[in-house]
């Protein structure tokens, strides 16, 4: 049933990476609880826009949860309350009538602020740029399944491809670490036989990577809890396994770029 | 205009954090300890150490119930350990030397691991809520300094006899008593425990995950090991502060070296 709600937003305003930014009090009243949280966001940016006011900047692109583009902390969590969510997903009947929403962009040193609540997620694709790849031979295609997976290692690989490179996990945790994006972009790959190839140096060379930007993990779990693809904390604990491992038996090969 | 100075601003940071990486290169294998990944794992090895010195140092304190003979004579096995194979104290002085190794790694890589994380973390303005962290993993920085402390103070008491006028080298019984016998001393020890039980709690279930031990069969029962292990560890080291206070364990200030015929009631 479509209810009309009344909510407060405590948003936060920057207008460049250099600004101090502040926290912004916008009435949101006549706001269907049928709305995603985006398309609330768009109802006060038209409202803001008609009395000449900046519109809030957020980013968002699929609007069904799997481009990752859209995170926003909400109440103090990574896309709000709502579990294995995106906020473009998160509903306004999550909220109750009178509420106030705290808005916040991702906050991480890696991230730094855009503009309002858009954070410049880069280091992302510099982890993936650096080992989220396989080798294979050039030619004709070959035949699909020509390589046999077996079925549970096939699922799990792709419980670790679900990642949509949001950064909630970075948001969410207090160490601002990425461990459970870049054990997903490790792992997604490592399970499967067309990994093997790069399998020890994947981990180390992405890992490597992700430590130039990131904090480190001491395995609070909230990334896990935060993810709204729900990736799994155990990714983490396979991808240490083989950092480790491609350490201690490469010693020529230890040093990083 | 704006854009390029965003831009170059927003790369003038990631060169900042980059930069806070970069040092001089150590050669294999030591070079594994120069990565965070690589120093939580010696974090997790000397974590296993100092969880089994914790459990065997603890259960060694059992002779406590036995009485001050048996304690001494325990104390007096671990300076034997090897029989007469080796010098007396060789073996015990080899265990102490691996054991404030392990403390020393496991203190330098908690240390800069957590500074790093004081660097790349950035605090929400409008606060955040904690889902599944507990409030022993948030307090893992305070209550590892806390046992540190307390360590310091407790080889001062115990090993060196700084603080206790009373004490007599070699009658562990005697000193423990004479110790634990003040209430602030014992409220101390019971505090110092609940700070390692919440340390040990968080530690023996992140060890798993550390050091990549995971498998789909005995996943569920991590959290409950450390539970247990954790609360097993506090009910015993808490027993001796508790029962030397309601008088289980007592010597009457009497060492083992100085035994006073009964009757004779001075000193
Ligand atoms: C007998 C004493 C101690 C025991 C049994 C112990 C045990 C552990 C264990 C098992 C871990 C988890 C390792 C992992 O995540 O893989 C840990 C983490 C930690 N320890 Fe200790 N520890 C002790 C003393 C200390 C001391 C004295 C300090 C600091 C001065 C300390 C600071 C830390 C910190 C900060 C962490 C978490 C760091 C992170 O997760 O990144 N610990 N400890
Ligand atoms: S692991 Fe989950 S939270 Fe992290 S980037 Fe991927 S989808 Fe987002
Ligand atoms: S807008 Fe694409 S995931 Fe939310």
């Amino acid at each position: 049933m479509e209810e009309k709600i009344n909510v407060t937003l405590k948003v936060w305003r920057q207008t460049s990476p250099n600004e101090p930014g502040f926290f912004e009090i916008i009435e949101a009243n006549d706001i269907s609880t049928d709305a995603s949280f985006l398309e609330m966001l768009d109802v006060v940016n038209e409202r803001l826009l008609d009395i000449d006011r900046e519109p809030i900047a957020f980013e968002s692109d699929c609007r069904e949860g799997i481009c990752g583009t859209c995170g926003l902390m909400i109440n103090g969590q990574a896309h709000g309350p709502e579990k294995a969510t995106a906020t473009c997903q998160l509903h306004m009947r999550t909220f109750k009538n009178g509420d106030n929403i705290i808005i916040e962009p991702w906050r991480a040193d890696a991230f730094p602020i855009i503009k309002d609540l858009v954070v410049d997620r880069s280091p992302f694709d510099e982890i993936i740029e650096s080992g989220g790849y396989i080798s294979v031979n050039s030619g004709a295609a070959a035949e699909a399944n020509q390589i046999p997976v077996p079925k549970e290692v096939a699922d799990t690989a792709f419980d670790a491809a679900a990642c949509i490179g949001c950064g909630a996990c970075v948001a969410a945790c207090p160490n601002s670490a990425a461990q459970l994006f870049t054990a997903a972009k490790i792992q997604h790959l490592n399970l499967l036989p067309q990994g093997q190839a790069e399998r020890y140096n994947r981990a180390e060379s992405m890992i490597e990577k992700m430590e130039e930007f990131f904090g480190t993990c001491t395995n609070h779990g909230e990334c896990e809890s935060a993810c709204p693809k729900e990736i799994s904390i155990d990714f983490i604990a396979w991808t240490n396994r083989d950092f480790i491992k491609s350490k201690l038996r490469n010693p020529k090969k230890a040093n990083y770029k | 205009m704006q854009k390029v100075s965003a831009e170059q601003k927003i790369k003038t940071r990631k060169e900042k954090l980059k930069k806070t990486r970069f040092r001089i290169k150590l050669p294999w294998p030591l070079s594994i300890y120069q990565t965070y990944v690589g120093k939580k794992w010696v974090m997790a090895l000397t974590g296993i150490g100092l969880l089994g010195f914790v459990l065997v140092h603890m259960i060694g304190n059992f002779h406590l119930y036995e009485g001050p003979t048996q304690t001494h004579e325990y104390a007096e096995l671990l300076r034997d350990l090897g029989g007469h194979l080796v010098p007396r104290t060789l073996i015990l002085w080899l265990l102490r030397i691996g054991l404030i190794a392990a403390f020393a790694l496991h203190i330098h890589s908690a240390y800069s691991l957590s500074k790093r994380n004081v660097i790349t973390n950035s605090q929400y303005r409008g606060g955040r809520k904690y889902v599944v962290a507990n409030y022993a993993s948030r307090t893992m920085r305070w209550t590892g300094p806390i046992i540190g402390l307390y360590l310091i103070y407790h080889l001062a008491d115990l090993t060196w006899g700084h603080f206790n006028p009373d004490y007599v080298r070699g009658d562990p019984y005697h000193n423990v008593v004479a110790s634990l016998s003040s209430i602030p001393v014992a409220a101390l020890y019971i505090f110092a425990n609940i700070a390692l039980a919440l340390h040990i709690f968080h530690g023996t279930w992140s060890i798993f995950q550390s050091l990549g031990i995971n498998s789909p069969r005995f996943n569920p029962y991590r959290q409950a090991l450390a539970g247990i292990f954790a609360l097993v560890i506090f009910a015993g080291n808490i027993s001796f502060p508790i029962f030397v206070q309601s008088g289980v364990i007592d010597d009457r200030g009497d060492s083992i070296f100085e035994t006073q015929p009964p009757g004779n009631s001075e000193s």
